[in-house]
């Protein structure tokens, strides 16, 4: 049984048909990639995974319990993490007090206890902060811990999204298109954080990438997508020889794939 | 009885459609939501009070000469003040056009006072017959003077260029500016429009019900009537001020009296239930 | 800039960084104390009614500061623990520490069921919905006598401990010092802790709280309820305050006149809502010793006061959105790194399409 397990899902939008049909397998422990071009209903499909959209038909199983007509707030509950592509911070808030959130629903304590800081919240909010440092320590956010998340550069930024993540203590990361944005350094450091992150963490990855090195280098498996469908499966070698994959992408990646085979 | 309480009601909700339509054109131009058009309302009718019972001038005369005042005080209101609020978040344009509001309303009271004062009309009187039904002369007047502006408007956004580029600077300032179009220009007019829009709504009211420096809080209900129809809409605008004016009016006749004043209220909350955005509003909703 | 070198998590949470700022608000705190004694009746009345106003502005700091909904129609929640107050004591007989808490509690009610419908509702929406809420209840009030004493208002007595009555300016100033005292520690756990962070999300980002786990219904309603009970304790405290409420204590105005408290104070900030209900409160004194020093011809206008409140409220949304609290910080933050301060530290940024508003 795979962990996340996607079966004939379809979502429109009035007329515009963003998923067709989507059958796709995630394993446990494995660092999976969604490619295709802009528009190819990839994050539509972490939207209907994260229960903020609603596929017309279809079922997104993961552990093999159905999960696709959960409340969006559920789903975290379940163990099942994302990023945003654009970034959907805390921006009025410190680096801490985003990263901190992902404690939330770990929460033991009732707002009574809370309320009136008894010994209970104290501990757990210690606690909790012993957690969100080692995110912390993990992404190398020490010195942004308590700046205001407006200003920092956009590196930071999804190091900080990719950190609250990571504190939901999740089994699944839906990570939206993670190196947008950054330059070649950074992108270097995302591929080692996010090996860390199966290797060290045993956590599940499926991410959006439109980077083809980055797919090559950490993906064990990908998925091609175009106009909503699954258009190739296997390992990023055999999909970027994919003539489906090649014609979606016409002509530019051709030389991407080639460079990197 | 039901007829002539559905005719004041329609002149009363054209009333509120005005007051509503100013404030929606506002918003679909500039993104600031004016809670302030109530007392361009109040400031337009004693415009033209002062301007008949002060310097005696002629009807006629004195409703060009409002409106051609308010055009001017909307341009220099938003030259002056309002720039500064293009692109601020929407609780921040709410409160200082608020706070606009207690001025003008504590200023209109250091000029005229805080007295009462009829509104001269020469289009008030009368009562026609339509078979067993009497309906007052004065809301025929309202309900035909306001379906002409309409008209006059619609045609205007349709079909003249100045129309089109204020629809453009509503969707998208940035976009207008490189298209040529002069933003800052469009914005004047369009303040000077509802202006404009508000003084003919004081016009229209103040003989019906009286001229009083916080005759503004009857606007208040005219925000509700934009939301109802769904804010952000003109159509919705007028189509809301009509639901309530007439609701409103029929509520008080078949109902207890005290009803009258908050079935307006009851109304919205009622829509705004079933549905969030109002009756013609789009539900907005960010995509990520 | 301080540094203070922290060895453990705790510190960072406790209430006060520095052991400076210990001694900072222990002073102000004695000066609170010892305020009726050299402060004369008319002042401390006037502080008093201050800190009432200083809860009902925590609380709808609360609601709009922190998770972000709007409400212009507080006063109603103001008038229902008012009169829940006004019911039980004038016209039950019960005790006034019996109608406290229950005023709280019942605003909290009403505060949950009108947060309900409000769920679906954002900006502008939510604002004129609370706004036609508030006038629903304005009109409650007028028209069920028998519970409200109609338009002609309630009359409530000072209450009293055991045999002693809170008559005097002095007594009843400290009942309310001791329940601001409480509030403050009150709304500072909760912002410290996850119940605040999770109306912080709420505000900034829907989305992103719910793919946090944070139930936003719930979180919503929560804190409509919560914002109502701080609110409705106030309104219980100002009705044997000013020995008589009527319905024309609880206007539109009223409503708007919290709205200010937090502008001008600071939102999403508790020294905010303090500075803010302060300032607000006392303007009316600031105005009439202000006014002397102006030409007479403008002394003597009627309107004056409303065009100052007016002005005020203009002025604080241009130039200092972060309110009072917000100009002591910045002034703090300039005396702490000068000169090495920055010009354009504090900036705002504006958005200029309607796909970047989120609010």
């Amino acid at each position: 049984m795979a962990l996340l397990e996607i079966s004939d899902l379809s979502k429109r939008f009035g007329g515009v048909r963003a998923l067709k049909d989507v059958s796709m397998n995630v394993e446990q422990g494995e660092v999976h990639a969604l490619i295709g071009p802009n528009g190819a209903g990839k994050t539509t499909l972490f939207n209907c995974i994260s229960g903020l959209y609603r596929p017309e038909q279809g079922a997104v199983r993961f552990k093999g319990r159905d999960i696709t007509r959960k409340a969006s707030h559920k789903i975290p509950q379940l163990g099942i993490a994302r990023t945003f592509q654009n970034l959907e911070l805390f921006r009025n808030a410190t680096v801490l007090d985003n990263i901190m959130l992902g404690r939330y629903m770990h929460k033991r304590t009732t707002f009574f206890s809370e309320a009136l800081f008894l010994p209970k919240a104290r501990r757990q909010e210690v606690e909790s902060r012993r957690k969100v440092e080692e995110a912390i320590d993990f992404l190398d956010l020490q010195p942004y811990r308590n700046r205001m998340v407006a200003g920092l550069p956009f590196g930071i930024q999804k190091c900080v999204e990719l950190a609250r993540a990571l504190t939901l203590d999740p089994e699944l990361m839906l990570l939206d298109e993670p190196s947008s944005g950054l330059n070649p350094e950074e992108t270097q450091d995302l591929c080692f954080r996010i090996e860390d992150i199966q290797e060290e963490l045993g956590i599940t990855v499926l991410l959006v990438e439109h980077d083809m090195r980055v797919v090559s280098e950490v993906c064990d498996r990908v998925t091609a997508f175009d106009f909503g469908e699954v258009i190739a499966r296997g390992t990023p070698e055999e999909v970027q020889q994919h003539p489906e994959v090649i014609k979606a992408y016409l002509g530019e990646e051709e030389e991407d794939a080639a460079a990197s085979a | 009885m039901f007829w002539q309480l559905f005719s004041s009601g329609m002149a009363l909700g054209c009333v509120y459609a005005l007051i509503a339509l100013g404030f929606v054109l506002i918003f679909k131009a500039t993104d600031v939501i004016n809670f302030a058009q109530g007392e361009f309302m109040m400031l337009g009718a004693f415009v033209a009070f002062s301007l008949i019972h002060y310097a005696h001038l002629p009807f006629w005369l004195t409703v060009i000469l409002t409106l051609v005042i308010m055009a001017a005080f909307g341009v220099l209101l938003d030259r002056t003040v309002m720039r500064f609020l293009v692109g601020e978040p929407t609780f921040s344009m709410v409160m200082f056009t608020m706070g606009l509001a207690v001025f003008f309303r504590s200023i209109a009271g250091m000029i005229w006072s805080t007295d009462t004062y009829t509104f001269p009309s020469p289009l008030q009187g009368g009562v026609i017959h339509l078979g067993t039904v009497a309906i007052a002369q004065g809301d025929i007047v309202v309900v035909f003077s306001t379906a002409l502006l309409v008209l006059l408007l619609f045609l205007f956004f349709r079909f003249t260029d100045v129309g089109i580029a204020m629809q453009a600077t509503s969707q998208n300032q940035f976009a207008a500016y490189l298209m040529g179009i002069n933003v800052e220009r469009i914005f004047s007019l369009v303040w000077a429009l509802s202006a404009m829009v508000a003084a003919v709504a004081g016009i229209l009211l103040a003989p019906i019900l009286f001229l009083h420096k916080d005759m503004g809080f009857i606007g208040l209900k005219a925000f509700p009537a934009a939301v109802l129809g769904g804010f952000g809409s003109i159509p919705g605008a007028i189509v809301g001020g009509l639901i309530i004016g007439i609701s409103e009016n029929l509520a008080g006749g078949f109902l207890p009296l005290w009803v009258k004043d908050v079935f307006a209220y009851l109304v919205l909350i009622a829509v705004l239930i079933v549905r969030p955005e109002g009756i013609f509003g789009i539900q907005e909703r960010k995509k990520v | 800039m301080k540094f203070k070198l922290k060895k453990s998590y705790m510190e960072d949470l406790e209430l006060f960084e520095y052991k400076s700022d210990m001694v900072w608000y222990g002073a102000i705190l004695l000066f609170l104390v010892l305020f009726p004694v050299w402060a004369g009746n008319y002042w401390t009345y006037n502080l008093t009614l201050a800190g009432v106003y200083c809860i009902a502005a925590l609380g709808l700091n609360i609601l709009t500061g922190y998770t972000g909904q709007i409400s212009l129609g507080h006063a109603a929640f103001f008038a229902i623990g008012a009169y829940t107050v006004g019911y039980m004591t004038s016209i039950l007989g019960l005790s006034y520490w019996l109608a406290l808490p229950l005023a709280g509690v019942n605003s909290a009610l009403i505060g949950l069921i009108v947060g309900l419908p409000a769920l679906r509702l954002t900006g502008i929406y939510l604002a004129i919905a609370t706004m036609s809420f508030a006038f629903i209840i304005e009109h409650v009030i007028i028209e069920w006598p028998s519970v409200t004493g109609g338009a002609n208002g309630l009359i409530i007595n000072r209450p009293s401990i055991g045999g002693w009555s809170l008559n005097t300016d002095a007594s009843y100033y400290y009942l309310v010092l001791i329940m601001v005292v409480l509030f403050v520690l009150l709304t500072k756990n909760i912002i410290r802790t996850p119940p605040g962070r999770a109306l912080v999300a709420v505000r900034d980002s829907e989305v992103a709280a719910q793919t946090m786990g944070i139930p936003l219904a719930k979180v919503k309603t929560q804190a409509f309820a919560l914002s109502a009970f701080y609110t409705g304790i106030a309104g219980a405290l100002f009705a044997p305050l000013i020995n008589f409420i009527g319905p024309d204590n609880f206007t539109i105005m009223e409503s708007i006149n919290f709205i200010v408290m937090i502008i001008v104070g600071g939102a999403a900030s508790i020294h905010g809502s303090i500075f803010g209900a302060i300032f607000i409160t006392l303007l009316s004194e600031f105005i009439r010793v202000g006014k002397d020093a102006l030409p007479t011809f403008m002394q003597q206008q009627v309107g004056f006061q409303g065009a100052v409140y007016g002005l005020i409220i203009m002025v604080f949304i241009l130039f200092e959105p972060m309110g009072l609290y917000g100009r002591y910080l910045k002034l703090k933050y300039l005396f702490e790194v000068f000169p090495l301060y920055r010009k354009d530290t504090f900036r705002r940024e504006k958005k200029f399409q309607k796909t970047e508003r989120t609010r």
